[in-house]
């Protein structure tokens, strides 16, 4: 017996792939562009994401009935401001170094575009378990690319993978920097992070040409 | 049987091949192509894109011989000393000159053309479309703006990126928005600062030379006087030296006459637009004297770092860095500039404007011509958009405000008669 039906199990891995919030809804790029200098900021950020929306998708879906639709923005935000600061405060706590590093960003998770996408779009009219499904599968979607990213970016722009040397001592001259590599200056900088999620959208639409849109 | 008709034979072979791009493109590299036009009325005119190109390159191998002899100048130079009496034969135009010049150059050129067309050939053929000329010039801008000392692998990427984002993903000649060889220009700058600018990588050797007792250097003139210097500039250049090119900088910008003498020759070979060059030039005068007048009328004090190069006189931004050589053969980029007459105007006159802004306004990129055009590359679809409406709306105006006359005549055909005023 599977662990989910094929429809609940839908839930989760069509946002990993044909449905992505990054590369076929591009949503939430601009914590995508700021913080994947780094693998670590971006693992941490892809878990904070995943916490947030999971938790929210389920609180919201069980509150569906009593929202007033007149309000239901003010009490969305409410509830991811609520689970930000809560992720903020533990990041603080047991993460000093990092949480300064993703700075104000964790604080912007609040108006990530996905967050409010997913309760607008499913949370809203869907149980718990299946809006908790759903908000566990964008926001692995959203964690993957920006893995993917911010391995590119960190390996070669500073020639380490979570901290750790992969080329070699760019300082000492050692590993592949004896030959005369060097690191890649161009990754540190944001605009890199948009040329490396274009080119993932690029290999996504040639491999699944049903993803091109008509002209 | 010439060798001709034996390529015209072949190609009718390798027709619905996969590789037949390829085979394409050495055909029509060598012959021109016997096929003919399948439908309508074609006006079949010498100048077609080949020709276009090979007129550009022919415009630029003056500054590339320039930079092989103007590399080994800087190099013994630098070593030796400069020269006390100048002689162009003596000093500049030797032997040894040309030689170090040749090693250290004809391998960026080898490479630039090596990794672009590579990837022209692939995409061809990944493509099935056929590989288009538009690599010819690029490939040949690329080693004239960069420093010579550009290590080999760093360009290969650079290059690969710049053929692939910048004009691969868009389509491919004629597609792009942003002139490649800048593109891959800027790559270089962004990924590889320590080598793209400082006062080690203008002179052939300088980089490993230092530290060592031989230790030499050679700085561009906008750099120093982008490090805050203002005095001493002319004793260890003069103008005829700014002019003429004996100056450290990028392989090929250095010499604003040959440059000058190869924006005449597009100019008179209707290759490149005038309209962009002369306003271009117009531009960087005007943002250069609002500098002078600042400076004169003592708006900026003595003290402030953008000193320097406020009160560097407006005309002489023309003859130093790559100002001259981005205006004559990147800004007049057909596919990436503006395509109206009076949008050239506008767009050629915002690089001017905006290099000589950026070369004193950030220290950072003591070089702004670069990042001007690219971004007036962004903008020039925009001016061409408002130019076009602007005229359709001045037409609108001018039909509106017609007055239309009955013809006595009864014919129908001839009933009307439009008279504007």
């Amino acid at each position: 017996m599977a662990l989910l039906s094929k429809k609940d199990a839908n839930l989760i891995l069509d946002p990993l792939a044909d449905n992505n919030p990054i590369t076929i809804q591009v949503l939430g790029i601009c914590s995508a562009l700021a913080i994947t200098a780094e693998l670590k900021a971006s693992i941490v950020m892809a878990i904070s994401v995943i916490f947030v929306l999971g938790v929210g998708n389920v609180v919201i879906s069980l509150m569906r009935n009593i929202i007033p639709s007149k309000i239901r923005i003010i009490v969305q935000l409410i509830v991811v401001a609520a689970l930000v600061i809560i992720v903020d405060q533990v990041l603080k706590a047991f993460a000093y170094e990092l949480s300064k590093t993703l700075s104000v960003f964790v604080g912007l998770i609040i108006t990530n575009c996905i967050i409010m996408g997913r309760f607008e779009a499913f949370a809203l009219g869907n149980g718990p378990w299946k809006s908790f499904l759903d908000g566990i599968g964008n926001a692995l979607g959203y964690g993957v690319i920006l893995i993917i990213v911010g391995f590119f970016r960190e390996l070669f722009g500073t020639g380490t993978l979570l901290g750790y040397p992969v080329f070699g001592d760019p300082i000492a001259k050692t590993g592949l920097y004896a030959t005369g590599y060097e690191n890649n200056g161009f990754m540190i900088i944001p605009p890199a992070a948009l040329i490396v999620i274009g080119v993932i959208i690029w290999v996504q639409r040639s491999r699944n040409r049903t993803l091109i849109e008509e002209a | 049987m010439g060798m001709k008709e034996k390529l015209h034979q072949l190609k009718l072979k390798y027709q619905g091949k996969k590789m037949a791009p390829a085979f394409n493109a050495l055909h029509t590299f060598l012959y021109t192509p016997n096929e003919t036009t399948h439908s309508g009325g074609h006006v079949r005119a010498v100048d077609d894109l080949k020709r276009t190109m090979n007129t550009v390159i022919m415009a630029l191998v003056p500054c590339l011989l320039f930079g092989m002899f103007n590399a080994g100048y800087q190099h013994y130079s630098a070593i030796n000393g400069f020269p006390a009496e100048f002689s162009l034969f003596e000093h500049f135009l030797t032997w040894d000159n040309f030689w170090l010049g040749a090693i250290t150059i004809l391998p960026l050129v080898i490479v630039s053309y090596g990794v672009g067309l590579l990837i022209e050939f692939i995409f061809a053929v990944i493509k099935g479309h056929e590989v288009e000329e538009g690599y010819l010039v690029t490939g040949m801008l690329v080693p004239l703006i960069i420093p010579v000392d550009t290590p080999l692998w760093m360009l290969a990427v650079a290059v690969a990126f710049g053929v692939v984002i910048g004009k691969e993903v868009f389509g491919g000649t004629g597609m792009n928005i942003l002139n490649p060889a800048l593109t891959i220009r800027a790559f270089l700058f962004f990924a590889y600062p320590t080598w793209m600018s400082g006062d080690k990588v203008w002179v052939h050797d300088a980089v490993n030379l230092a530290g060592t007792p031989d230790a030499i250097s050679g700085e561009t003139i906008l750099g120093y006087l982008a490090a805050g210097n203002s005095e001493g500039m002319y004793e260890k250049y003069d103008l005829a030296e700014m002019f003429f090119g004996f100056i450290p900088g990028s392989v090929g910008e250095t010499s604003t006459l040959l440059i000058l003498l190869g924006g005449l020759f597009l100019i008179f070979s209707k290759i490149a637009s005038w309209r962009i060059m002369l306003s271009a030039v117009i531009g960087s005068l005007v943002m250069g004297l609002i500098f002078n007048g600042a400076v004169a009328w003592e708006w900026i004090p003595e003290y402030s770092k953008f000193y320097g190069l406020m009160s560097f006189d407006f005309w002489k931004h023309l003859i130093v860095g790559g100002l001259a050589f981005g205006i004559v053969y990147m800004a007049t980029d057909p596919v990436t500039g503006s395509q109206t007459n009076k949008g050239k105007w506008i767009y050629g006159f915002l690089i001017g404007f905006l290099s000589v802004m950026i070369r004193v306004f950030n220290p950072g990129y003591p070089e702004g011509v670069f990042l001007a055009i690219l971004l007036m590359n962004v903008f020039a679809p925009t001016i061409d958009h408002y130019v076009i409406q602007g005229n359709v709306k001045r037409r609108l105006k001018r039909l509106k405000n017609a007055t239309i006359l009955p013809k006595p005549s009864d014919s129908k055909a001839e009933g009307l008669k439009v008279e504007t005023v």
